[in-house]
């Protein structure tokens, strides 16, 4: 279970102070899928990298399976089983897609296990596992990779920001069948992604609402999806290529 | 043939031996030869005046290699070696070559491999050389290779060139010529630390149509050490040349890169890249979130770079 108390993140700009986040308070449940929505700017991906420790708190407290994990740094988070996925994948040259999954999986996993992590995201393992992670793969192809290193972690819970940002309609497609998956895997895992996109609110338990750096509404999906359907917190999928 | 402890695990370094390789070889230890083999093929003398070898590789000797590493464990040694290949026509070899010094005294130990290629018609060679330096003493270990490439027509050859630790100073010139149809592929890897100095130059003449030249180095300069990468590629004929210097520069490292074209001719297609940089913050971010220290980030990242 992953509880947030009254985090709060400030930085310093030209202009003074600037409140990102603002005492926000919120339990996740474990074995829930949780999707925080609201508008651009409103802190939603500052908040998942509080929670994977990439930024400190300014105040407040953050609790992961009873521990208080504030002051714990990105790599102990990580070894706790907490995972994140980049909203824009890194690329890492000379480092193959082999290589980035068996950091993930902690061993040297073989071959044939790597590529059935492939094959979850719907990649052809054959042609992907020694390729390299560098700027010749796609958006989507990256994408589903970044997905693939969360699936080898085994992780308590993943934390995906914004995991349909710049792929195309087709890779989108897929994406929300992978998540469809992880969803009905019978494995131990929370997830919680940021995102606006309809399809993905639609699988969600709990869906959030974050805006200005506070938390707007919250509650099961079928309590708040009617209400911000159409808006700019539940787009539909092609809103998003206009 | 006897080698010690030292020697060995230098000669795993350079050129991955465990055992008495397989083909034709000539092991130099300490400035003088210590064991050598030859096949129908591949025939290796000594220069008269014992200045290096001469390896000769007869018209169309396919899946043969020859390995040619030079170890030096004594302190103080300085010797300038002249290794001259002479590749027929239509063969596919294999040549590996490499130095591994050990300086654990106070005086400098240098080696200055010279090596000439003459590649026949319609040959393939791939010449793999990695440079080692180890020893806890305060003499140097320097290595200044000299590597000249003559490419006759439709030859191809690939170069692996590999110095990635204990090497105090290095000052590697790479020349090559290439006529009609013949193409190189050269990629370097280059790791300097402490305060090391490395320094690769390379002139390729494009000499012939259609002939092609990839050069291409990676290098990561740590501590206080300094590298200067410096390729010149020159077309002459309806040609095509890349050259690429990709570095990574951590703590205090320096490195100067000054890819260079000369275009003669007005098919000469030449490109060159350059980029340097320290580690971005989001490739180290990435790596602490699958679990790993930012230490241990760094590593996997070199490691693959350098791969």
């Amino acid at each position: 279970m992953l509880e947030l108390n009254n985090i709060s993140f400030n930085i310093d700009d030209s202009d003074g102070k600037t409140e990102i986040i603002r005492d926000i308070s919120l339990v996740v449940p474990d074995n829930k899928f949780v999707v925080i929505t609201g508008p651009n700017g409103g802190g939603k991906s500052t908040l998942a990298r509080l929670i994977a420790g990439i930024h400190p708190l300014s105040s407040g407290q953050i609790v992961f399976d009873g521990t208080d994990i504030t002051d714990k740094s990105i790599t102990e988070r990580a070894r706790m089983g907490i995972g994140f996925a980049f909203q824009q994948p890194v690329r890492f040259k000379g480092l193959t897609v082999l290589d980035l999954l068996r950091i993930a999986s902690g061993s040297r996993i073989s071959v044939s296990e790597a590529c059935d992590y492939l094959s979850e995201v719907g990649l052809c393992a054959k042609e992907y596992i020694d390729r390299e992670v560098n700027s010749s793969l796609s958006g989507g192809e990256l994408k589903r990779i970044e997905i693939a290193t969360i699936l080898a972690r085994d992780v308590k819970l993943a934390v995906f920001d914004e995991p349909e940002a710049g792929i195309d309609l087709w890779s989108f497609n897929n994406l929300i069948r992978i998540f469809e998956k992880m969803r009905q895997s019978s494995k131990n895992r929370t997830i919680l992604v940021i995102s606006h996109q309809e399809r993905i609110l639609n699988i969600a338990d709990e869906i959030i609402v974050l805006a200005d750096g506070k938390i707007l509404k919250q509650g099961s999906r079928d309590a708040i999806l009617p209400d911000i359907i159409g808006t700019q917190y539940a787009s539909g999928v092609c809103s998003r290529m206009e | 043939m006897n080698i010690d402890t030292i020697q060995q695990r230098l000669l795993e370094e350079v050129a991955d031996l465990h055992d008495v390789p397989e083909g034709a070889y000539n092991l130099r230890a300490n400035g003088k030869s210590i064991g050598r083999n030859t096949t129908a093929n591949i025939d290796i003398q000594s220069k008269p005046d014992g200045s290096g070898i001469d390896i000769r590789i007869k018209d169309g000797t396919t899946n043969e290699s020859v390995h040619i590493p030079v170890v030096l464990s004594e302190s103080g040694l300085k010797e300038t070696v002249y290794n001259d290949f002479f590749i027929g026509e239509n063969c596919d070899v294999l040549i590996v070559a490499g130095c591994g010094i050990d300086n654990c005294g106070n005086q400098d130990s240098q080696h200055n491999g010279i090596h000439r290629f003459y590649v026949g018609k319609n040959s393939r060679v791939r010449y793999v050389e990695k440079h080692y330096g180890s020893g806890d003493g305060s003499g140097k270990r320097i290595l200044d290779p000299v590597t000249e490439v003559y490419q006759e027509e439709g030859s191809t050859v690939e170069m692996e060139m590999a110095q990635i630790k204990g090497v105090d100073s290095t000052e590697r010139t790479t020349l090559a010529e290439l006529k009609e149809g013949a193409k190189l592929v050269v990629r370097e890897r280059l790791m300097t630390h402490g305060e090391q100095h490395a320094l690769s130059v390379y002139k390729v003449c494009l000499n012939g149509d259609g002939s092609s030249a990839d050069v291409v180095s990676r290098s990561v300069a740590r501590d206080t050490s300094y590298q200067k990468f410096d390729a010149c590629i020159v077309g002459n004929a309806a040609c095509s040349g890349h050259t690429e210097c990709d570095s990574i520069i951590m703590d205090s490292g320096r490195i100067l890169a000054v890819p260079s074209l000369e275009a003669n001719n007005i098919d000469a297609a030449l490109v060159h890249e350059a980029a340097i940089g320290k580690i971005a913050g989001d490739q180290l971010i990435k790596l602490m979130t699958l679990g790993l220290t930012e230490a241990e980030a760094e590593e996997q990242i070199i490691n693959g770079f350098l791969k």
